[in-house]
């Protein structure tokens, strides 16, 4: 069983596309929507966890790219910047998933990749923008 | 019998590599396990550090003359204004001014991306700041506008001045409303989704010092990173309110204004924030150096999380427009633990300030002591203590109708 989380991005016409559908039916994969922006007749995005065989995972990454889906980890899609980070915790109370972690001994933070599913809120509260997103979240300003 | 201690003693100590420096978390492990008495015999003294946004922050900046003279008038730096009503090429940027370019809260939360705090941090980074100008004109400044690009080395002066900081304790603040609320406590979710605070407490330095028996006007500090002063008690710096046993304040009381040179200071120590839908702010770091004249001072640094109580405060409806909502009080052993119980709910807790930075500019200024760098100075004068008459004044509005008094 091979497990990956993954950012796509739709152009407006693919968004059009019955995605998901093809890769449940056509390569028996276990999708896990994260997070989705994708409107009729507009470019969108989904954050999703694909698992399955490895070879299925495979097949069904290269069927996205052919149909031209932009397709990217989510490991180098959200950055901790630690030099930036002040380390003040705020972001930790926000994180849905503790991805972003205070240890309460030392009162440091800490960022799990692996947890995080881009909500985005650790990019509102933290004042020193130390958390960095490569595509943008938000439908205004950013 | 008890010990006595006098600063010069304690700088003797400095100069001879001797003194013996414990930060502010440490001292209460060993105060707890020596007892008093003996701990006041070892220690000589204790250091505390705060790291937080303190938006009543500034720099005094001196730029030097061009050719021919200016007298700037209104002065930007990168964009931001800084006031220049005061003399030739002087001028004060303060950490919450924004550019006029900034959409501020016109779409609703605003971003806050640049403003003064972060100028500030730019500058002390060594980046090259654009600064533009513009004057009338006089016959002895006749130059009426310059654009040039400046750096902090190739300026006079630059003088950190900083009217209000280390707010001795501070509000834990939710929200009892049913919308998010943006404020400088950061973002509150609605229905007590969340309660924000910003202190460094235990280590933090007016809590350790809690009626300013050593700390006033003219004791030396680290601040941002360099070497400060206290230049005299802050704005709004109200000691006169209710307090636990310990001494230390149930309510924001004490304030202190800081000043110091920035060429020194470090853009570790002082850090441009931005706090959405309320604006741009300076993150600074302070930490000032307790002199262990006698068991009483020592007793006072050796307060502990759960012993400092604040209150918890609306921002909905009991802070902006001066509701009493009582929500009871909590102590920042249980804001750290990362829940509180407000009304029966379970809610999640907010930092503004970092603990750990806190812990390493304590960590830092023992070891400017240990090593000799940093001699304790003895204050001037006092500050206003919990002895003082001062009351904190509401802005009373009058009919302006006919009022024309400018001469």
């Amino acid at each position: 069983m091979f497990k990956s989380r993954i950012v796509c991005f739709f152009s407006e016409a693919q968004s059009e596309q019955p995605i998901i559908y093809r890769l449940v039916k056509d390569f028996d994969l276990v999708i896990n929507i994260l997070k989705a922006d994708i409107n009729p007749r507009k470019q969108g995005y989904l954050v999703v966890e694909l698992s399955g065989e490895r070879k299925a995972y495979d097949a069904g990454v290269a069927f996205l790219k052919d149909l031209g889906v932009r397709v990217e980890p989510l490991s180098q899609t959200v950055i901790w910047h630690e030099d930036l980070c002040t380390q003040c915790g705020a972001c930790t109370s926000f994180c849905p998933t503790g991805a972003l972690n205070m240890n309460r001994e030392t009162m440091e933070i800490s960022f799990d990749n692996s947890k995080c599913v881009v909500c985005g809120m650790c990019l509102d509260c933290c004042p020193t923008r130390a958390i960095e997103v490569h595509f943008d979240l938000t439908p205004v300003g950013g | 019998m008890s010990i006595e201690r006098t600063y010069e003693e304690i700088n003797e100590k400095i100069r001879q590599g001797k003194a013996v420096v414990v930060t502010a978390e440490e001292v209460i492990d060993i105060v707890a396990e020596k007892g008093l008495e003996q701990a006041a015999r070892e220690i000589d003294v204790v250091t505390t550090g705060t790291f937080g946004p303190m938006c009543s922050s500034g720099v005094f900046l001196n730029f030097g003359h061009p050719t021919p003279r200016m007298r700037m008038q209104r002065i930007w730096l990168n964009g931001v204004e800084a006031y220049g009503g005061i003399a030739a090429v002087d001028a004060y940027l303060g950490a919450t001014q924004l550019p006029e370019t900034d959409p501020e809260n016109k779409v609703f939360p605003g971003h806050f991306s640049y403003g003064g705090g972060h100028v500030i941090h730019d500058l002390v980074a060594g980046k090259e700041i654009r600064l533009e100008a513009i004057s009338y004109g006089t016959d002895c400044y006749p130059r009426k506008k310059i654009e040039t690009v400046i750096t902090l080395n190739d300026i006079n002066e630059a003088i950190l001045f900083n009217p209000r900081n280390a707010y001795q304790n501070y509000n834990c603040a939710v929200n009892l409303g049913d919308r998010t609320l943006y404020t400088y406590m950061g973002i509150l979710r609605p229905r007590l989704g969340n309660a924000s605070y910003s202190t460094s407490a235990q280590l933090s330095p007016l809590l350790n010092d809690p009626y300013y028996k050593t700390i006033g006007i003219g004791t030396r500090i680290f601040l941002g990173g360099g070497i400060g002063y206290v230049a005299w008690h802050g704005t709004q710096h109200h000691p006169n309110v209710p307090r636990g046993e310990n001494g230390v304040p149930t309510t924001p009381a004490g304030t202190l204004a800081v000043i110091g040179d920035l060429k020194q200071m470090s853009p570790e120590w002082l850090v441009g924030a931005s706090y959405l839908g309320y604006g741009a702010s300076l993150i600074v770091g302070l930490g000032i150096p307790i002199p262990i004249l006698n068991e009483e001072i020592l007793q006072y640094t050796a307060v502990k999380d759960e012993d400092i109580y604040c209150p918890i405060v609306d921002y909905s409806e009991g802070y902006p427009y001066k509701k009493s909502i009582d929500l009871g009080m909590v102590n920042y052993k249980e804001l750290k633990s990362g829940f509180i119980t407000i009304n029966g709910k379970k809610v999640p807790t907010t930092p503004l300030s970092s603990y750990p930075k806190a812990r390493k500019i304590a960590g830092i200024l023992k070891e400017w002591i240990r090593t000799g760098k940093f001699e304790l100075t003895k204050p001037v004068a006092p500050i206003p203590s919990a002895e003082a008459d001062i009351e904190i004044k509401s802005l009373q509005e009058r009919p302006v109708n006919g009022f024309n008094n400018r001469r």
